[in-house]
């Protein structure tokens, strides 16, 4: 155990800074080698940015404001003026799908980072601590992984209202137990290691020895959690606005869209059809991403790994 | 065998009694008054004070909170689940009419991923980075991400657009007519079933893959067997425990993921009760259901546990 987490990248906080140019060339040396190696995951990753980019730029790039209602225009399929048709009220569609990246990626991103920040950090106050406390720990994390994530969510979202900050923590809340599982065990690992016990061995108290020592060491997997999670995020958000209890309308998301969609009788196939396009493109190209993450930083969390560490096969 | 079941059971039992607390906690605690969440800030300032403690009484909601916890699980435990606020209806009834139709699309939709995915992932194995195997891996990759929600709304256009179908919409029970309750409940079931097919699919092919560069599957290859059987008798046993493990976690999407697809699908199943008493703010319904969704989770796990120590002596004596 202590052995291949000692062999695996660590990121250490007093890395040799190197000048401005040659780190950057270092870091597209770095990219160019990613990609030759997990082409995909470059792909996810580039798909992944160019989502970021639209979401940041949603005003400059919709054509047309996403909330205003056009009466003369309702229910158009495709055409030249509106690339992607418009909804029952005449909004058009293609200004709702990028103004809807935006809500989708934030909630996405800040209940990802949320979630699975709190719980790395309880994951490594479990681990490093032992004892009564992550004993109890990790009751509290089986119980929280006992829901199914999506009932979870809209049971929260429900008892705290519907808003953006309520769907965010909602989902947050889902995400905490696999940050604390995941990172607990690395935790475990590494407080066993003999530059931990040095620092313990010197006098540096139990938090000191959390922060400085044993948390970089848990960055890498933590990139790797909250990636993998994002893809989850996103389908839980779009789940909550398309059964009607997430990001309340008339705020573009891609969930709200498509149950926006379902309302008519014999509902137009483009308003079902792009919103849920654009939500298995980003979820297709994080996953990738997350994928090559992973293979690159942490083999500790192949799937032969959390396998073994599950009392399963050994790995 | 038997304390490994005895400890399991205790800890399903603990983990139980935390998931009701917790439960009870979110949605009778933090949200203040039930009454504003019931009837929302304006229906709630427009009752007259009499009105308001008649109902909170009458929904035994005015004791004091750890009375009421306890409340609760006694009725559990009597079987009294309570009634909707709104509807009537009580929670019991809600289950035994709602709940096959919902049991079904699950069990169903356990079957469908298994009849895809394994089959799927041994061909993978057989032949690793071959063209089959760069398919079946794209497509897992896609399942994996395409919402299932989704793919439900998309496929129920298709059918109506294409041939004027529309699957019935009126709960019919497997055993009144089971040809009816089969349109019903297909759709979702292989909605998810695909979902869970993909990672079962992944999951087998890797373990294959492991267990096939072992030494008593070289011995196996070394005394001349066909590599069908090889795979088949050999490698496959001894691939499939992680399967199982992950068909167990697997049963959470498909619990959650039926609520969206029930309705996506616009099947009368419990997950769209459980939608509506969510918009609807109905507590009572809402407390009872999640934690049958819970139970029900835990309970697998525990089958998926248990059957693994069976498989497994390894675990059984540890």
């Amino acid at each position: 155990m202590a052995v291949r987490a000692a062999d695996h990248p660590v990121q250490t906080p007093d890395a040799p800074s190197v000048g401005g140019r040659s780190s950057i060339g270092a870091v597209v040396r770095e990219l160019v080698r990613f990609s030759r190696r997990n082409t995909l995951s470059a792909i996810g990753g580039f798909v992944g940015v160019l989502i970021i980019c639209v979401a940041l730029a949603a005003p400059l790039l919709a054509p047309r404001d996403p909330l205003k209602a056009d009466f003369r225009r309702m229910n158009k399929p495709p055409d030249a003026q509106s690339l992607l048709g418009t909804d029952q009220v005449g909004r058009d569609t293609l200004s709702r799908v990028i103004y809807g990246a935006r809500t989708s990626l934030f909630v996405a991103f800040s209940a990802v980072i949320l979630g699975t920040t709190v719980g790395s950090l309880w994951g490594v106050a479990c681990g490093y601590l032992r004892g009564r406390f992550d004993l109890y720990s990790q009751r509290v994390m089986e119980i929280l992984q006992a829901f199914p994530d999506l009932i979870l969510a809209m049971a929260i979202s429900m008892a705290i209202g519907t808003g953006l900050p309520a769907v965010i923590f909602a989902i947050a809340i889902t995400r905490i137990p696999f940050g604390g599982r995941v990172i607990r065990s690395v935790a475990l690992s590494v407080r066993e290691m003999p530059y931990v016990e040095a620092g313990r061995a010197s006098g540096a108290s139990a938090l000191r020895v959390m922060i400085f020592h044993v948390l970089p060491q848990c960055l890498a997997p933590y990139l790797v959690l909250a990636t993998t999670h994002l893809g989850v995020a996103i389908v839980i958000e779009a789940a909550l606005g398309f059964l009607g209890v997430g990001v309340p309308p008339p705020t573009p998301t891609w969930g709200n869209m498509l149950a926006d969609s379902i309302t008519a009788l014999v509902p137009p196939w483009w308003l079902a059809f792009f919103p849920g396009l654009a939500i298995t493109v980003t979820v297709l190209a994080f996953n990738l991403l997350g994928d090559g993450i992973r293979d690159t930083l942490d083999p500790r969390l192949s799937p032969a790994f959390l396998r073994m560490m599950a009392g399963g096969r050994r790995g | 065998m038997k304390k490994y079941l005895a400890r399991r059971a205790v800890y399903a039992a603990v983990t139980l009694l935390g998931v009701s607390l917790s439960i009870f906690v979110i949605l009778r605690v933090l949200p203040g008054d039930p009454l504003v969440a019931i009837l929302g800030v304006e229906g709630h300032a427009r009752m007259t004070p009499a009105d308001r403690v008649r109902i909170m009484a009458d929904l035994g909601l005015s004791d004091p909170l750890p009375i009421q916890y306890v409340h609760w699980l006694v009725d559990i435990g009597a079987g009294r689940l309570g009634k909707s606020f709104f509807r009537g209806d009580t929670v019991a009834e809600l289950i035994m009419h709602r709940g096959p139709i919902t049991a079904e699309i699950g069990v169903l939709a356990l079957v469908v991923s298994w009849l895809v995915g394994l089959p799927v992932g041994i061909l993978s194995a057989f032949k690793p980075n071959s063209v089959p195997d760069g398919i079946a891996r794209t497509m897992s990759v896609l399942f994996i991400a395409i919402p299932g929600f989704w793919l439900g709304m998309l496929i129920v256009l298709a059918l109506l657009f294409w041939f004027g179908y529309k699957a019935p919409f009126i709960i019919v029970n497997m055993w009144e007519d089971p040809w009816q309750n089969l349109q019903m409940v297909i759709g979702p079931a292989i909605v998810l079933g695909l979902a869970q097919g993909a990672y079962i699919a992944r999951m087998s092919r890797s373990c294959l893959l492991e267990v096939i560069g072992e030494d008593f599957v070289r011995t196996a290859r070394a005394k001349g067997l066909r590599e069908g059987l090889i795979v088949m008798r050999h490698a496959l046993p001894n691939a499939l425990l992680p399967v199982i493990t992950i068909s167990g976690v697997l049963l959470g999407f498909v619990l959650g993921g039926s609520v969206a697809v029930e309705t996506a699908f616009g099947v009368p199943g419990l997950g769209r009760s459980l939608v509506t008493a969510v918009i609807e703010r109905d507590i009572i319904v809402v407390q009872n259901l999640v934690l049958l969704y819970a139970v029900i989770f835990v309970l697998v796990n525990v089958l998926v546990d248990l059957s693994y120590a069976w498989l497994d002596p390894r675990i059984r004596y540890s």
